[in-house]
């Protein structure tokens, strides 16, 4: 499964990164190189094998239902690029 | 100044009760000597000079008050990897996407730290967003090895591991997905630990690859590391892979540790672990640390970790697809940086991240979205969890039938030049193959010098131990250092 | 017979009425100023960790138990990745292939008939925020306070063929969300909205026809009339031959007509992974039976209790059971004063009707159910009419005051006494000679005549059954003078 350059566009699109047109060959082909590496891992027997997501095989942790305090609006309003009205500015949404 | 900087943190913590020095002068000489180095070695993004100093006046209060019975790093200089996040510090992940960005609140070790009486003497460089093995991939440069400034120091906490080399700081947090602070540890001849997965809490540390990620740190010595790790350790209601489990007194471990205590250890050395392409050197200084260990009563037995080969693969498709989506918070919406050029929302997004990321995390974000994309999960992720099922089960087998820790080279060569391997992931990625089977079974790994190549510039050996086992390793990593007597500090600057 | 048949599945979001949210510690609490219900986790910040609310849990558990579904032993959380600015980490987490709850389903009532809707599963997830739209500015605003609030989202099989049945399947669920108390069953304020996947096939035909996503519908009336109009506008396109596309739809009210949603920026592939932030969720046995037993009592189980124990028809029944908390004043009304049908009639029409023009809700019922009870007990022991019983109770619902004491204050007692009445009774034939004489000559209609005056004379309080005898016997013959020692 060879990596096109349509799709290095589309997974670019997928994680929101501009790239231009100049770019997407060497991308491609450094993106490639690295697939090529990890597809070896098609040759290991793995039927019945369970996957791992946690590596102690812990289960349930919870928090009870309390509220804690909320940030004040100067700290959220601190961090943004763009914050006006209590709220976070952003190109117009269509 | 360079007599207090040179000590080892129990040097430091008598001279702060036997009133030698104060706490003020103690960080007013770390302080001095980052001033000195930091252009040289760049090894700190951010410098926390007043806080650091408020901060050291007030362990002087304590001191005087509470005297030996005041918190064991009351006082006492930690380095702080700038992944970590800092209440009212900047936290850059080395990015600039993060440019600007303040905390409002501290990551749970660094606020154990505090807790501790440690003063905060500033942020470590480090490859941006944890992601690499040299430490040139920083948005604020490269890190230079204090043995050979030609040199990286190895990454991702090259920063962390650079200041407690060159007396910047006697103990450094740093984090570990796959070898991020054993690898640097190990080219820099420091000690370093990545603690057991859900030993130290991950709140506040930015998430790289959250099944893998943890913090741990970087001291001049066992005893100090020892210290430090305990320091930090712990259950936190924040972090739901947290793990509640007791923590021991690591540092009261190795002191009552007795001379014959490594009688009878199993050490476990895998074949894997010996490959054609590392540097002979390499191997011959791990063979060579193999004897010590021998005269020192432990039994080295060959086993086999067969699937080995395969974790660098699993590795490189469950860490990106884990920071493609940890990553997709940096948006340009609530803070950090935003991109100024654009002309609609989806725009303001694909720029904002385009200018903001550098190439190697990019690359990354990319290969992640890849392998978790329609139609290619099952191939790409689902296959790499099952073979890190697999890694875990020879780890496993490992420790119940035939060894209690085992023993493998930290990194297939010592430090390599800045720019050798820059421009080749897959080259740079195979300077974790020693180091990312560890963190895939989240198992504990400690890194330690062992001794120099002809070059002049440290080898390192690493121990691994089954989950939780880290007094264990403590104290073989102790005894050993005991016989060795390497000396990791870099005072003397060429 | 029907030339097409629809065929309509929904996905309905309830929003939990936890304190706090589902990852995060700060408050659910809705209509706060923008972006001061937020937290490190709620605003996605770098390095914060969820940790799941053991309540949202619970309230699941609640629903998929009111539902008939199996509760799963082991569920998981994922991630679902897109950007947008009111989803903060760029993915929401939400269950994915190992969901909390598969299996059920519910019976609905339409026309009459009972018929089962199944649910396909109910899984938690995080709510995002809200953008507000700027017209005048090339700008949307973004309030993070709704981001993270618990959501069920409930999805049933494509079981259901009219607009009125979805209709019936969301008002049953929101009825069953709110006797479980879990969510506030609020539309027009978004806890609780509808997506609805809506095709329509050649009746007979097996294979299902183009499937078109309406989003948003947020009350029942547009829930019903969209999915009106798309049916008739995928029939009208299958009549002419045309092809249906499958697209996501938004319902316009004004226009009264659903158009088609622009495609979105980014192609939608949500690269699901299982969160590593959080731990498998893994419900035993034990916390499955302990909620079981926690349960209230159901809206269809009271639904028959009505009927069985209170002989109520299916009328009364789904009027007194739509809301848990008429449900309950019901029954606490009838246990004071066992005339279920009364007491049912007094509910639905004097009660509701006040409530209704007033524009309250049951929460805020000025008359207690034991008042309600003993006004119609009052009403049962002849002590007052039917109709002074509606004088008193206009007193009762303005002040909360009990009926006893608005009768005895404005001496609103029923006259009973013979005598009293047919001293009156004999004064008014004295007065209507004339009206008397018809009567007496066969116009009894005339009697409505002497009941009204009866009745202006003691301003309603005379027993009117007594009246009526009384009229009819005086009326009969020359007056004599009435003895009640006679008798």
């Amino acid at each position: 499964m060879a990596l096109t350059e349509d799709d290095v566009r589309h997974v670019a699109k997928l994680s929101a990164l501009e790239c231009s047109d100049e770019e997407i060959p060497a991308l491609r082909a450094t993106l490639a190189e690295i697939l090529d590496y990890v597809h070896r891992l098609a040759s290991v027997n793995t039927e019945g094998i369970e996957p791992t997501s946690h590596v102690h095989g812990v289960v349930n942790a919870f928090r009870d239902d309390i509220i804690k305090d909320s940030l004040p609006l100067e700290e959220v309003a601190g961090n943004a690029p763009d914050f006006a009205a209590g709220s976070f500015r952003v190109p117009r949404i269509i | 100044m360079e007599r207090l900087i040179s000590l080892s943190v129990s040097e430091m913590r008598n001279g702060l009760l036997q009133k030698d020095f104060s706490a003020v002068e103690l960080t007013q000489a770390h302080l001095q000597r980052i001033r000195k180095t930091n252009e040289e070695f760049n090894s700190f993004i951010s410098i926390c000079e007043d806080a650091a100093l408020a901060q050291a006046a007030a362990a002087e209060t304590v001191l005087a008050a509470e005297q030996g019975a005041s918190p064991a790093l009351t006082g006492i200089p930690v380095a702080i990897k700038d992944l970590l996040l800092t209440k009212g510090i900047e936290t850059t992940c080395a990015s600039k996407i993060l440019t600007g960005f303040i905390p409002p609140y501290d990551c749970t070790a660094v606020a154990k730290l505090k807790e501790a009486g440690a003063v905060i003497i500033g942020k470590t460089n480090l490859d941006e967003f944890a992601m690499g093995s040299s430490n040139e991939y920083s948005a604020y440069g490269p890190v230079r090895n204090p043995w050979n400034k030609s040199c990286v120091p190895g990454g991702s906490s090259g920063g962390s591991a650079v200041a407690v080399c060159l007396g910047q700081s006697p103990l450094s947090l740093g984090t570990d997905t796959g070898g991020s602070i054993r690898q640097p540890a190990s080219l820099t001849g420091v000690c370093g630990m990545k603690p057991t997965y859900g030993r130290v809490s991950r709140y506040g540390a930015v998430a790289y690859a959250s099944s893998l990620d943890q913090i741990g740190g970087f001291a001049r010595s066992i005893e100090d590391l020892a210290l430090l790790i305990r320091t930090i350790s712990g259950k936190d209601p924040n972090d739901s892979t947290s793990m509640e489990v007791d923590v021991p007194d690591y540092l009261a471990e190795v002191r009552t540790a007795s001379k014959t205590q490594l009688q009878g250890l199993r050490i476990g050395v895998p074949k894997e672990y010996f490959i054609p392409g590392m540097q002979e050197e390499v191997e011959k200084s791990c063979l060579a640390s193999l004897d010590v260990f021998r005269h020192l009563g432990a039994e080295i037995v060959e086993i086999s970790l067969p699937h080995t080969e395969y974790a660098l693969a699993a590795y490189y498709i469950i860490t990106p697809a884990e920071a493609s989506s940890n990553l997709a918070r940096y948006d340009g919406v609530r803070y950090g940086f935003r991109s100024q050029d654009h002309d609609s929302l989806a725009e303001m997004f694909e720029r904002t991240r385009a200018q903001g990321f550098g190439a190697e995390v990019k690359r990354r974000i990319m290969i992640g979205s890849y392998v978790l994309s329609a139609g290619y999960y099952d191939a790409y992720y689902l296959k790499a969890q099952q073979v890190r099922t697999l890694i875990i089960n020879d780890f496993k087998q490992a420790f119940a039938n035939h060894c209690d820790v085992i023993l493998t080279p930290v990194s297939p060569t010592t430090a390599f030049k800045i720019g050798e391997k820059a421009d080749s992931p897959l080259t740079m990625y195979l300077a974790d193959i020693f180091t990312v089977p560890i963190n895939l079974a989240g198992l504990p790994g400690l890194s330690l010098p062992c001794g120099l190549d002809s070059a002049g510039l440290p080898v390192g050996i690493q121990l691994v131990g089954p989950p939780f086992a880290e007094p264990r390793l403590f104290i073989a990593a102790a005894a050993f250092a005991r016989e060795v007597a390497f000396d990791s500090r870099k005072m003397a600057l060429s | 017979m029907e030339k097409y048949e629809a065929v309509i599945g929904l996905e309905v979001h309830a929003q939990l009425l936890t304190d706090s949210k589902i990852f995060a510690t700060s408050s659910t609490a809705a209509g706060k100023e923008p972006n001061t219900l937020t937290d490190p986790v709620t605003l996605g910040l770098p390095g914060c960790l969820p940790v799941l609310n053991k309540r949202a849990v619970d309230f699941a558990i609640k629903l998929g138990l009111a539902t008939n579904c199996e509760i799963q032993r082991v569920s998981v959380f994922a991630r679902k990745h897109y950007f947008y600015p009111d989803l903060p980490k760029g993915y929401q987490i939400s269950q994915y292939d190992k969901p909390l709850c598969t299996r059920g389903g519910i019976d609905i009532r339409v026309g009459g008939q009972k018929k089962h809707i199944g649910i396909t599963r109910i899984h938690l997830e995080e709510d995002a925020g809200k953008n507000i739209h700027s017209d005048a500015a090339a700008v949307s605003l973004v309030d993070l306070n709704r981001a993270g609030v618990p959501l069920v989202e409930i999805v049933s099989e494509p079981d259901m063929r009219t607009a009125q049945e979805a209709g019936a399947y969301m008002r049953q669920l929101r009825q069953i969300l709110r006797y479980l108390g879990i969510c506030d069953g609020n539309m027009e304020e978004g806890s609780l909205r509808c997506d609805a996947n809506v095709s329509v096939r050649p009746a007979g035909e097996a294979k299902l026809g183009t499937k078109v996503e309406i989003k948003n519908l947020n009350s029942f009336r547009f829930v019903e009339k969209a999915l009106d109009y798309e049916i008739s506008r995928q029939t009208a396109l299958l009549d002419q031959a045309k092809e249906i596309v499958q697209e996501t739809r938004l319902w316009d009210d004004q226009k009264g007509a659903t158009r088609s949603m622009r495609s979105k920026e980014y192609a939608e592939d949500y690269r699901y992974f299982p969160d590593p932030d959080l731990l498998p969720l893994v419900v035993g046995h034990d916390w499955v039976e302990k909620t079981r037993e926690g349960l209230p009592e159901l809206p269809h189980q009271v639904f028959l209790r009505f009927k069985q124990m209170y002989g109520l028809d299916d009328y009364y029944a789904e009027l007194l059971t739509e809301e848990k908390i008429t449900a309950h004043y019901y029954d606490q009304a009838v246990a004071i004063h066992h005339s279920p049908a009364s007491i049912a009639n007094w509910i639905t029409t004097e009660l509701f009707g006040r409530l209704n023009k007033e524009g309250l809700d049951m929460s805020r019922c000025p008359v207690s159910p034991e008042n309600l009870a003993a006004l119609v007990t009052l009403i049962d022991e002849d002590v007052i009419s039917g109709k002074i019983a509606k004088t008193v109770f206009d007193e009762m619902f303005q002040t909360g005051a009990s009926p006893k004491a608005i009768v005895e204050a404005r001496k609103l007692k029923q006259i009973s006494d013979p005598a009293v009445i047919i001293e009156l009774i004999d004064e008014i034939i004295k007065n209507n000679p004339k009206q008397v004489e018809e009567y007496r000559q066969g116009k009894t209609k005339m009697l409505g005549f002497f009941v009204g005056q009866v009745m202006k004379e003691t301003e309603g309080k005379a027993n009117p059954a007594l009246v009526n005898s009384l009229l009819e016997e005086r009326l009969k013959g020359p007056v004599a003078k009435y003895s009640p020692c006679c008798e």
